[in-house]
């Protein structure tokens, strides 16, 4: 009887489907070991890439199913980020495993998400927009200035020392050796970020077809009409913010794990701004073009980065333009280019998509 | 799955002599403007109640109060025999079980018809944030539930299970009304609110429309009707409440208001009491 009622249902499972996915799992198996071929940094660009797809689906609750237009979402990364930090490191002298700190970090920057959430209810649109962006600024401002009277974040020198992550007494940072090789920490947090990369995809499927998912999209789509539907659409709200914001807080907790080392600069409006970026290029409200969306804009700077200099060398014989700046512009470009002729996303939602199916 | 789905459509609320709604002194109004003054509305159970009136009236605004869009500045709101406060939230509203269409099509247009069916259970249904993200058994239960229900409605309401895979904004005019009625359903209301359910349908469609109407009201439902197609009203109302500038001019069966003077007076201007009542 459900075959009947969604046909797309019966076809995700057949076979072929199996077969792709077994492909796609062996292919996100061995990629570190591809990507360490074109250098270890490479190795670190995809981990950035996993943490960024975390991000983005946090993003994506508030933005592409509840659509909140949030401009200051890298605070919960922050809080998250500044939890493990101050919590785990010779700062304060206090080491809490990290392990532990990863759930405390999602229900820490989940509350926050609420606290921060519930004051913009009755906001929409582009005052929604502005007030979130000021909490963003607020939060890290905070961080940057929470070095007295108490000095608990360390101020814009930030803090270093962060423990990293450990399993069976061995340290993520220290690598591993195979088959006579090393390899470096990057390589264990690439396994890492990407279990709870499937665990944060796997917990937005199941939201997206709930109760709960159903009535952030209805009021997305008519706040009056789903309020007319017995939704409490602000306690709705506040689910959504403070999924996404947990979401936030893992990926901020993991961040400082990996890197060792927080300070404010890593939690700008810019960063705010490129994750939401992600969103929207990817396809608001999809879980695949989220992803899409994240992985691209964390890989295409780093490999504009990689070709520019070797080129301008190659057709000029010195640098005439500073690579930098050259692969900014290429970037910006990219994305006006995308915005215009795809403005639904790289992969649009499935909702979408049906709409255009039968246009 | 083995649950056992209800034929009707009422859920077999309150049968006892007093009305299903009723509105004594109800006053709304904007500023300086005064939308309705001190309106008195009686609707019975499991009747078709019509609301007419010219534009601006305050037939809307009289809905808008119903369904807790908007709060009446004085009256008494009494549903199902019990007083309900003026100041009930929509949602508070919805839950009581008044339900509602809108004069513009309001569904949630990104969404399948079945999810729009869906979403009107929402407060019949109890799975939060943990539930669905470990999709414990009761979760599935209810959603597997909800699904048969949905569906059991588009059907009802005349759509093809076709129809519930599409999304909502892709569905023909006459569809999407039919959809909101059935959105409006799945509340299982006590009463339900149509906002000119046949505006803009052509002749065929208002004629389906006239038909589930008269399955809702057979299957017991209370229906309270605006509407601009009088012959339609006269057709299907019990009885009809006619408005003008935001008062109450006359009430009735439609035979007494097809003859009622203050009602020619305010649709054809008072010369034409006369020639009609010739």
């Amino acid at each position: 009887m459900k075959t009947q009622i969604l046909p797309h249902v019966a076809a995700r499972s057949s076979l072929s489907k199996k077969i792709a996915f077994g492909l796609l799992t062996v292919a996100l198996i061995l990629m570190p070991f591809v990507l360490g071929l074109a250098g270890p940094s490479w190795v670190r660009t995809a981990d950035y890439a996993l943490l960024y797809c975390m991000l983005a689906l946090g993003l994506n609750i508030v933005v592409g199913y509840a659509g909140l237009l949030d401009l200051g979402y890298i605070a919960f990364y922050a809080l998250g980020a500044y939890m493990v930090a101050v919590l785990a490191s010779p700062h304060l002298n206090i080491h809490v495993s990290p392990w532990l700190l990863i759930p405390i970090g999602a229900g820490f920057a989940g509350l926050f998400g609420a606290i921060l959430g519930a004051p913009t209810l009755k906001l929409r649109g582009d005052y929604l927009a502005i007030v979130t962006l000021g909490f963003g600024e607020i939060v890290r401002l905070f961080m940057q200035n929470l070095d007295r009277p108490i000095n608990i974040t360390n101020g814009t020198q930030g803090i270093s020392g962060i423990d990293g992550l450990s399993l069976f007494g061995a340290n993520f940072g220290s690598g591993f050796d195979l088959f006579g090789s090393h390899y470096n920490g990057a390589y264990l947090y690439y396994y890492l970020f990407l279990v709870l990369v499937l665990i944060i995809i796997a917990i937005c499927m199941r939201l997206e077809n709930s109760r709960i998912g159903r009535a952030w999209v209805a009021i997305r789509e008519d706040e009056l009409a789903a309020k007319a539907m017995g939704i409490n659409t602000r306690n709705i709200k506040l689910y959504a913010f403070a999924m996404g914001a947990s979401f936030g807080g893992v990926a901020g907790g993991m961040f400082a794990s990996f890197q060792g080392f927080v300070d404010p600069t890593s939690f700008g409006l810019m960063e705010s701004i490129m994750v939401l970026c992600m969103v929207v290029l990817g396809g608001m409200g999809n879980i695949a073009g989220v992803i899409v969306g994240a992985v691209l804009l964390t890989l295409t700077p780093e490999a504009l980065r990689a070709a520019i200099h070797p080129l301008q060398d190659a057709l000029f014989g010195r640098q005439v333009v500073d690579p930098d700046n050259v692969r900014m512009l290429i970037f910006g470009l990219a994305l006006v280019a995308m915005i215009l002729f795809r403005p639904e996303g790289l992969i649009p939602s499935r909702r979408r998509k049906e709409e255009f199916h039968h246009d | 799955m083995t649950e056992a789905i209800p034929t009707k459509i009422s859920n077999g609320h309150g049968h006892g002599t007093h009305p299903m709604l009723e509105f004594q002194d109800i006053s709304k109004a904007f500023g300086g403007v005064q939308a309705l003054k001190n309106v008195c509305l009686q609707v019975e159970q499991g009747s078709i109640h019509g609301l007419i009136g010219p534009n601006g009236a305050g037939k809307t605004t009289l809905f808008n109060v119903m369904t807790g869009m908007y709060q009446a500045d004085a009256g008494v709101f009494m549903l199902d025999g019990e007083h309900v406060s003026l100041k009930t939230s929509p949602q508070e509203l919805a839950k009581k079980g008044v339900a509602r269409t809108f004069q513009n099509i309001r569904l949630f247009n990104e969404m399948t018809a079945l999810e729009n069916v869906m979403v009107g259970q929402h407060s019949q249904t109890k799975t939060g944030l943990i539930g669905a993200i470990l999709r414990t058994p009761a979760a599935r239960r209810e959603e597997a539930a909800i699904r048969t229900e949905a569906l059991r409605l588009i059907e009802y309401v005349g759509l093809s299970r076709e129809v519930a895979c599409r999304v909502a904004k892709t569905l023909s005019y006459g569809d999407q009304r039919r959809l909101e009625i059935a959105r409006a359903l799945a509340l299982k209301p006590r009463l339900l609110a149509l906002d000119e359910p046949a505006a803009g349908m052509n002749p065929t469609e208002t004629a389906q429309l006239q038909d589930l109407i008269r399955r809702l009201h057979a299957d017991g439902m209370t229906i309270v009707l605006i509407e601009h197609d009088v012959g339609l009203m006269m057709r299907l109302c019990d009885r009809i409440t006619v408005l003008d500038f935001g008062q109450k001019i006359a009430c009735g069966t439609p035979d007494e208001i097809r003859h009622d003077e203050n009602v020619i007076r305010a649709y054809l201007g008072g010369d034409a009491v006369s020639h009609v009542g010739k």
